[in-house]
């Protein structure tokens, strides 16, 4: 077989399951822009609406659950920053008395994540008086052995001299991490930033079992709700809805595609 | 005087397990105690209104023996595992490997390939759940176009855990599809020129170089798919709740069932056991018997 033939084949083959791959999320848009009549036929000259997306709208409070998830990842990420920061650098700096140990009981957490505990999780929650509110979805994951592995590693990377210089000039610790450490690894946040605002935003599991109410319902339990409820099965209804919560993440995804693509490499190797 | 401001040795440590202090406090609150937890509440019974739990000793795991649905799951577990771990990095490292290439449309394949990691697995599912829709969904009138009948693709119990498998390829392969992109990024050019030279043909190229050279990557992207696919939940409750007939029960959804549907706290506790066995497994591969250069360091 001639090596031209080989690659058209190939081509022809990405092709194939590039389509297949845009397929579900491109019919998934068909439906949501159409209205429910022309949710499964097919006809180019189908009238564009947006009346799904203000029927999915009006019929749950995602309103309520949008404010609920951008606090919750924002909190969980501002909070996420502050403690591994601290830990990281700890760490990353300093020769500790039994760090070596204490390093490797963090990463346990990369295996062992807090989904897999849901059971006793809950029962501390619940001593704790946390069920049902935004700091209690938030705070097993604030902190994260993912992150304080990613600064450590970076913070590592960071000349001591820059370090030394700054105490010279009477910096403390929490000082010089501000002054010197934060800007440089300022990539590493960014990095980390975008892979823990996709992660919260896309977690389910665990809001499920905490929150009760629409106080405190994260978007994605609030489409299961909404999609397992009494809509009927109007499906041009359940696509919008899932297009609008996954939307923010999507646009955000489209304009930043390359931050995006970096980050979530940056977060993996190393 | 510069030395005076230079912390003394002991000054170092306290100081820097003060900084660590918050971290270790929420980890051991939120994975080290509960994990002891659960192992050590397996061995007892679920406690009733007033009556407290006592030691049952193996019991739980006694009834797991012979609990046909613990089987199913950890059958469909392994299962799942076993499909779409080799197919979601095969598929990763040949879109990797279009996407690299000149090819017609890369920008337009990259989007395709990289946008369903994105969405919220939840949204996903919602979308997957219409596309399987009997006689209605994209995929039943595609079927019927070719001359096939429609499939009842969530329904039956032949094609539900392979139609969710399907969901989980088409989520992470774009995912790991970055990896392995980058790891070609790595490979010297030299060694393509030089299989030129000497008229390699394609599958040699790859076998020969591609193939040894993102080793390293694939194990990675190997382990991580691996643990993932027995932390799998989200879709088996958005898409099936378990049914048809357990056909999708899978061990995190069992936990989750057991525990919140069924109020087994022990027998839960029990369950999740076991699961941090297969992860305490993995974990243990993937430090022993992987090279440790590869992973975190």
């Amino acid at each position: 077989m001639s090596d031209r033939l080989t690659s058209s084949i190939s081509t022809a083959a990405a092709w194939i399951f590039g389509l297949i791959w845009a397929l579900p999320l491109l019919y998934a848009i068909w439906a949501a822009f159409h209205p429910s009549a022309y949710a499964t036929h097919f006809d180019l000259t189908a009238p564009l609406s947006l009346e799904n997306f203000t029927r999915a709208w009006a019929a749950a409070p995602f309103a309520r659950y949008f404010l609920n998830t951008t606090l919750l990842v924002l909190g969980i990420m501002a909070a996420q920053f502050v403690i591994c920061t601290l830990a990281a650098f700890g760490l990353a700096r300093w020769k500790l008395f039994g760090g070596e140990v204490l390093f490797a009981l963090i990463l346990v957490q990369l295996m062992v994540t807090p989904d897999v505990l849901i059971l006793e999780n809950y029962r501390t929650l619940r001593t704790l008086g946390l069920i049902d509110t935004l700091t209690g979805i938030g705070l097993p994951y604030v902190a994260s052995a993912f992150g304080i592995f990613l600064l450590r590693q970076s913070f590592k990377s960071i000349p001591k001299e820059l370090d030394d210089a700054a105490r010279v000039e009477g910096a403390n610790t929490l000082q010089t991490i501000w002054r010197v450490y934060l800007p440089l690894a300022r990539p590493i946040y960014v990095a980390y930033g975008l892979v823990s605002i996709s992660y919260h935003w896309n977690n389910f599991l665990w809001p499920l079992i905490v929150t009760n109410s629409t106080e405190t319902r994260p978007l994605t339990v609030g489409l299961q709700v909404f999609a397992s409820g009494d809509q009927g099965i109007d499906w041009s209804v359940i696509c919008a809805a899932a297009l609008m919560t996954s939307a923010p993440l999507l646009v955000a995804f489209l304009l930043f595609q390359r931050a995006f693509i970096q980050s979530f490499l940056r977060a993996g190797i190393r | 005087m510069p030395e005076a401001h230079k912390p003394r040795p002991l000054n170092i440590h306290v100081q820097g397990w003060l900084l660590a202090l918050p971290a270790v406090v929420l980890l051991a609150a939120f994975t080290h105690i509960p994990a002891v937890a659960t192992v050590i509440d397996s061995f007892f019974s679920t406690p009733h209104g007033r009556r407290p739990a006592d030691f049952v000793g193996l019991a739980q795991y006694r009834n797991m023996l012979t609990d046909p649905v613990f089987w199913l799951a950890l059958r469909n577990n392994l299962l799942y595992a076993l499909i779409t771990v080799p197919v979601s990095v095969g598929l990763a490292l040949a879109m990797a490997l279009w996407v690299k290439d000149r090819i017609k449309g890369r920008a337009a394949l990259r989007l395709a390939f990289f946008t369903p990691t994105v969405l919220p697995m939840v949204a996903a599912a919602n979308i997957w759940i219409f596309f399987y829709t009997p006689d209605y969904g994209l995929l039943n009138q595609i079927m019927r176009a070719v001359g096939l009948g429609s499939v009842n693709w969530l329904g039956s119990v032949e094609t539900a855990l392979p139609a969710m498998m399907a969901v989980t390829v088409w989520k992470e392969s774009g995912f790991f599809m970055v990896f392995f992109l980058a790891a070609l990024q790595q490979v010297p050019p030299v060694l393509y020129e030089a299989a030129r030279m000497e008229n390699a043909s394609r599958w040699m190229v790859f076998r020969r170089i591609t193939w040894p050279l993102v080793m390293p990557t694939t194990l990675f992207v190997a382990v991580n798919a691996l643990i993932n696919a027995f932390r799998v939940v989200d879709q088996v409750i958005a898409m099936t709740g378990g049914g048809p007939n357990n056909a999708t029960t899978l061990l995190l959804f069992y936990i989750y069932q057991v525990a919140f549907s069924f109020w087994d706290t022990a027998y839960a506790a029990a369950l999740s056991t076991v699961l941090l066995s297969v992860l305490a497994l993995i974990s243990f591969l993937q430090f022993f018997l992987l090279d440790r250069k590869i992973h975190y360091r």
